[in-house]
């Protein structure tokens, strides 16, 4: 670490363009920030930076890979000492993906999230209809609530018969 | 640990904190065992990714009990390296996978509890079991969109399939009891906000059940006497099978990491 150049500049602006060029290793459309993943970026008393981090689900493999490409970029960009918090509360929501991050994910061909409800009427046989990412037709079926990832669905499509992902809402 | 617990010992939290860890191992060890053998792809992935959540769950809850019991046992170290006594899952959890119709039913019966269960559980007193609460329930209600969903489909479904639902609700129902069985321990948390009372707990999951079973076309069975408890350690022979296959890296190379 660079301690030096932490002196000179604000570590914090430094950090958070270094974090939105961190890829999400499963979904390399998109960055860490624009999927909500980093909560906050702090200067502590001692003037070690913090960077709180939410895993999307607990037992996602990817969190563990994020969490060093973090220390590589931070390293990289000579932010000075750091360390990296895992933030469990308040929970991540696909909702804190941004709108920027939303755009990527339906131009990579991905479903963005609907918003979540807090309705736990909704929780069994909630499905609305999803419209497919490459013809926008709504004649869309799911066909597995889980998919590659962990935070994400699989449907089809029966008007242009593709299978495309959503990105689960939760 | 959490500095909101007072007036509680941290061996009795501890010991709450394992039973909560101890059910999501133990049922997310048996959903992997369906991996590569589930009736179609999509629910070998459904499966795989319910247990991965299922494990992820138990990995934050086993490192606060080792913050808790403060000996300097990590998540592997207690996970791992238990005798069969001394894991304290519902023995609802541990009941072998059968054919789908019963692994369906056990998820329905569980991802119901937790879900109720983590959703009171989120204002805990505890800020650090509120916030895995929180964090988990996301997931718990995400499983039970997908386990009652086929517990619908398959109990309204072919004649077979029905047969086969209602063959899987009738065994595992004994079982339930023990999720509401209050014992001492389970008192102490109530009544330090903790946890939540039980009966309530169970009020919630029974409607929700209910509700389930009746759009299945399933059909409720009676309450029977019911004397396993597996949060006591007393456990079911399906355990001991699970625990050796789990342990086996463990117990042979003790310490092996990846």
């Amino acid at each position: 670490m660079n301690s030096h150049s932490a002196e000179l500049v604000d570590p914090v602006p430094v950090a958070w363009n270094a974090l939105a060029a961190v890829e999400d290793p499963e979904i390399p459309a998109i960055s860490i920030v624009d999927l909500g993943l980093v909560r906050f970026v702090r200067r502590r008393p001692d003037l070690t930076l913090e960077v709180g981090l939410s895993p999307t689900y607990v037992g996602c493999p990817a969190t563990e890979v994020i969490r060093q490409l973090v220390e590589s970029a931070l390293t990289a960009a000579q932010v000075g000492e750091f360390v990296v918090t895992q933030v469990l509360a308040p929970a991540w929501t696909s909702d804190w993906i941004s709108p920027e991050g939303r755009r990527k994910l339906e131009l990579y061909g991905i479903v963005p999230p609907e918003r979540t409800t807090s309705s736990l009427r909704d929780v069994v046989r909630a499905s609305r209809a999803v419209a497919c990412p490459r013809c926008h037709s709504v004649d869309t079926e799911s066909v597995s609530e889980f998919g590659s990832t962990p935070c994400k669905a699989l449907h089809r499509c029966r008007a242009c018969l593709e299978p495309f992902e959503y990105f689960k809402c939760i | 640990m959490s500095a909101a617990t007072v007036g509680v010992e941290a061996s009795s939290l501890f010991r709450y904190v394992l039973r909560l860890a101890d059910l999501s191992l133990i049922l997310g060890q048996r959903l992997g065992e369906w991996v590569g053998h589930a009736p179609a792809l999509e629910e070998d992935l459904g499966l795989a990714n319910v247990a991965l959540d299922l494990i992820g769950q138990a990995r934050l809850l086993f490192t606060y009990a080792g913050e808790i019991e403060g000996r300097g046992r990590d998540e592997d170290a207690i996970a791992f390296m238990r005798e069969h006594t001394e894991y304290v899952n519902p023995v609802l959890a541990e009941q072998p996978n059968k054919d789908f119709a019963q692994t369906i039913v056990r998820q329905v019966l569980i991802d119901a509890f937790q879900t109720e269960l983590y959703e009171r559980l989120a204002a805990s007193s505890d800020e650090r079991l509120a916030a895995i609460a929180a964090k988990s329930v996301k997931e718990t209600r995400y499983h039970l969109r997908y386990s009652g969903g086929w517990l619908i489909r398959l109990g309204d479904g072919t004649a077979e399939s029905h047969a086969r639902m209602q063959a899987a609700i009738d065994r595992l129902w004994p079982y339930t009891a023990e999720l509401f069985a209050e014992d001492e321990l389970d008192r102490t948390m109530a009544e330090n906000g903790i946890a939540p009372r039980l009966d309530v707990v169970q009020a919630a999951w029974s409607q929700r059940i209910d509700a389930l079973l009746t759009e299945a076309t399933l059909v409720r069975p009676g309450e029977r006497h019911y004397a396993w408890f597996g949060k006591h350690g007393q456990h079911s022979e399906h355990l001991g099978y699970i625990l050796a296959e789990m342990q086996h890296m463990q117990r042979t190379y003790p310490g092996a990491r990846w």
